[in-house]
């Protein structure tokens, strides 16, 4: 095992320098920040002279490896826009998009696993059927769509739920959590479904397809065969070995939905790291992409290792098919 | 029953904590204030927003007229002195005075290494304390615009700075944050409370302002919405009490709706189109040898080969003001009747590109921002397929405005034909006159010329027209310059887009032509 850790960390080192690498270059053309950094009285020659102070002149090879270089020191620089340093600034937008990735995952699981066991039960049933609709929609639609039609009937028709933001937010030491006041809680409700949608179906189809696949098993029909109740056989045998495909995908896929919520953030003015991203590209400000990209670069590394040690703990064949391969 | 008690004494204590004319003002905006220093960017959204908390030594009116601000009179004492007479008994957020040396100090800050508003004061000016309620401000030539661009020049107190360690407003070149940059101590009617970039901003009325009050308002939530359509539901579900700017396609849903309405005015940023004229030949055309646009009937022919009607129908939707010159009306000097726009005329135009020597057209490259101004990219597709009538292949490249800019501004000056749009921060046809009209040259004229126009008699009298301390007589040389350049062809102006807010219907505020969101004047009922 701890050779296994070992292997993955030298591999997560690598592919957080490419990622670093193709981010750097890419920055090339996205613009000039300093056109957007001075109004329209400031000199060309201030301009020069600012580009100058801010090392946009020199060589993407040396901006580059100051950049690194301040990275592995945790050193993340000023923002261009905002003129604050960087890590403060992700620190106060991080709670936001972790609380919302959370909520719509959990909700993708506990929404999804169950939709999913019924289909996979009662194939022919109506509900499946309108279940399987649902989940067609839910994979067909983009999110920013599912979004705005949210928006636009639960907000502005019926008045139910705020349209943008957070709501009041408690401080609990550096973490601001919304997930505690009245304000906070109906705010995340329609984000966190945009969000979770395509993962329920996801997790819904899963689950379903790998239902369908255990029911048809011996054991299953052994179990049917001792007597069993249905319930004992279909939650008891059935699902949990079912469950095995549905964590890794699970935890595999919320490294995705932080990622991905920066259009659920821009359609809903969520203020995470995505909107805050989103914001920086359109203004050319490189510390705040760098970090943005490397940070999830590190979120998908941490999460993939933790998904790999785990199918390690929980599937005892990867363990027996190495030793059975090695006795040989 | 006792509970119920209970709640009934609870709701009541609610309701009484707050006084009845507690009232909050929400509002939403595009973009967000990046800075509440008041000198580190010269952007008119944020010195907008900020001019509700600090304040100048004269202020604008909502129809943009001087009045006096923390200055209660000035006098010309010589053409090259003048004298402000400073208000007693201001205090800034802090409890501090605000005394001369506070104006001093804002002075030096204002034009310190870092900020982006050096303009407002000339570097040779001298400030001069005379009492501790007196300054004088010494130029090195007669200066009779001095002033009017202090409405954003915004007085910070010393020793606050002082002791916060924010003397100069340098922040991204700089290792650390400004202390200024999410704190702010003014003299205006609103404190800052809470500045999260890009989160929210929260104010509150300051009960110890000089001047009487016009508005009801005790707090003020500002909150950055970027995405046009959730801005819109934003202020239709009531989250908000003003929203800016809506996209000119749900103005109609805003003004349908019984709880909110539009507030449109013609705003005053002249969009236009430039062409390269000092080139020997064009970097983006099929001509090679000479450039069309030295021309003068070629410049003449992209005119009127624009119908700027239909334009104004189809692409801003009835919402902009077709421009005969290069400034708004509210601007001094502008909406002079004597100016009148070329015809639409693509018969005439044809023939004027054929007396040229094109009469099968040629092609030419244009550049244009699509993120910058109303429906800007838009603006251009229509001048494309118009100018494509006069038989010109006008190959289009629309790029966001952090591309864009630094390819067109210097010291690049990639292009052939630009749309671009422009604002006099002074309101005075001096700052277009020198800045897109003038010579390029080292000294600062013409650093917004992308095309190079250059009439050295614009110049001679641009120099004239900037020491003139004679009203009338300035006014005539002013429109002796447009006379000039208007004959000239130099730019093809094309109109002023709209101010469109939206505001729901409880709420009365003021817009002023130059987009600023002056809390002064709202009430809320």
């Amino acid at each position: 095992m701890p050779a296994l850790i070992i292997r993955r960390i030298i591999q997560s080192v690598i592919v957080m320098l490419t990622v670093a690498v193709v981010a750097f270059t890419l920055f090339r053309y996205v613009g000039d920040p300093v056109s957007q950094m001075v109004g329209q009285e400031t000199t060309i020659a201030e301009r020069e002279q600012l580009r100058e102070d801010l090392g946009l002149n020199d060589p993407i090879i040396v901006q580059f490896a100051r950049f690194a270089l301040n990275t592995v020191q945790g050193k993340f620089g000023i923002s261009f826009r905002l003129g604050r340093p960087v890590n403060e600034l992700f620190a106060e937008r991080l709670p936001a998009t972790l609380e919302l990735s959370l909520v719509a995952a959990l909700f993708s699981l506990v929404v999804g696993i169950p939709m999913g066991v019924y289909t996979g039960l009662y194939p022919d049933r109506v509900l499946s059927k309108v279940f399987q609709t649902i989940s067609l929609i839910g994979i067909s639609l983009p999110t920013f769509l599912i979004g705005i039609l949210l928006i636009l009937f639960f907000g502005v028709l019926l008045s139910w739920l705020p349209t943008f933001g957070r709501g009041d937010v408690i401080q609990l030491g550096w973490w601001s959590t919304g997930l505690l006041t009245a304000s906070g809680l109906k705010a995340i409700v329609m984000p966190a479904f945009t969000l979770g949608m395509f993962q329920l179906t996801l997790i819904m189809r899963l689950v379903r397809s790998e239902m369908m696949e255990v029911l048809r098993t011996d054991y299953i029909k052994f179990a049917r065969a001792r007597g069993l109740t249905n319930r004992a056989v279909n939650f008891g045998h059935a699902l949990k070995n079912t469950l095995v495909p549905v964590i890794t995908i699970t935890g595999l896929q919320l490294g995705s939905i932080i990622a991905f919520a920066i259009i659920t953030e821009t359609v809903f003015q969520w203020p995470g790291m995505g909107l805050l991203f989103l914001q920086s590209i359109q203004f050319a400000d490189v510390p705040v992409m760098s970090t943005y990209l490397i940070l999830i670069a590190f979120f998908f590394v941490v999460i993939n290792l933790i998904v790999d040690i785990l199918y390690h703990v929980v599937d005892p064949r990867l363990r027996f098919d190495k030793s059975v391969v090695s006795s040989h | 029953m006792r509970t119920k008690t209970l709640l009934m004494v609870l709701v009541l204590s609610v309701v009484l904590a707050f006084p009845a004319g507690a009232k909050t003002l929400r509002f939403a905006f595009q973009g967000d204030a990046k800075s509440m220093d008041p000198y580190s960017l010269n952007e008119t959204f944020q010195l907008g927003f900020l001019n509700n908390i600090y304040e100048g030594l004269i202020q604008r009116a909502p129809n943009l007229d001087i009045k006096p601000s923390l200055a209660e009179r000035w006098e010309v004492m010589e053409p090259t002195r003048w004298r402000f007479y400073l208000r007693k008994g201001v205090k800034f957020h802090d409890g501090s005075s605000f005394t001369a040396d506070d104006v001093i100090f804002s002075a030096t800050r204002v034009r310190a290494k870092g900020s982006d508003l050096k303009t407002r004061i000339a570097a040779d000016t001298k400030v001069v304390k005379v009492d501790d309620y007196t300054v004088d401000f010494i130029t090195s030539a007669p200066n009779p615009i001095l002033y009017v661009e202090w409405g954003t020049w915004y007085i910070m107190s010393k020793s606050w700075t002082e002791k916060n360690n924010a003397v100069t407003p340098e922040s991204a070149t700089g290792k650390d944050e400004n202390y200024a940059t999410r704190h702010a101590n003014g003299t205006g009617p609103f404190k800052l409370v809470t500045h999260e970039s890009g989160v929210k901003t929260i104010s509150e009325v300051n009960p110890d302002w000089w001047d009487k009050a016009n508005h009801n308002v005790t707090k003020v939530i500002f909150t950055q919405v970027s995405n046009d359509a959730t801005r819109v539901a934003a202020l239709l579900s009531g989250q908000v009490d003003m929203a800016y700017p809506i996209p000119v396609q749900d103005m109609k849903r805003v003004d349908g709706n019984a709880d909110s309405r539009m507030l449109v005015g013609p705003e005053l940023r002249t969009i236009f189109l430039g062409m390269d004229q000092h080139r020997d030949e064009l970097l983006h055309s099929s001509v090679k040898g000479k450039n069309p646009f030295k021309d003068k009937r070629v410049r003449q022919a992209f005119f009127q080969a624009i119908d700027i009607e239909a334009i104004k129908k189809k692409v801003m939707r009835e919402l902009s003001e077709p421009s005969a010159m290069m400034i708004a009306p509210g601007v001094n000097g502008g909406g002079n009747p004597k100016f009148k726009r070329l015809g639409y005329d693509p018969a005439g135009a044809k023939k004027l590109l054929a007396d040229a020597g094109y009469a099968d057209g040629f092609e030419v490259g244009m550049d244009c921002p699509n993120d910058r101004y109303v429906n800007d990219e838009a603006i251009c597709l229509a001048a494309v397929s118009m100018l494509a009538k006069v038989g010109i292949k006008v190959n289009l490249l629309a790029q966001p405005k952090a591309k864009y800019f630094p390819k067109v501004l210097a010291p690049k000056l990639d292009t052939s034909f630009y749309l671009l749009g422009w604002t006099p921060g002074s309101f005075d046809s001096w700052n277009v006159i020198y800045n897109i009209h003038g010579c390029p040259s080292d000294t600062g004229s013409g650093k917004f010329n992308l095309g190079r126009y250059c009439n050295p008699k614009v110049d001679a009298l641009a120099v004239k027209i900037l020491s003139e301390t004679d009203q009338a007589k300035r006014n005539a040389m002013i429109e002796e310059a447009w006379t000039m350049t208007i004959n000239d062809i130099a730019y093809i102006p094309l109109h002023q887009q709209a101010l469109a807010w939206g505001v729901r219907s409880n709420v009365e505020l003021k817009q002023r032509p130059d987009n600023q969101f002056d809390w002064r004047h709202v009430v809320i009922k």
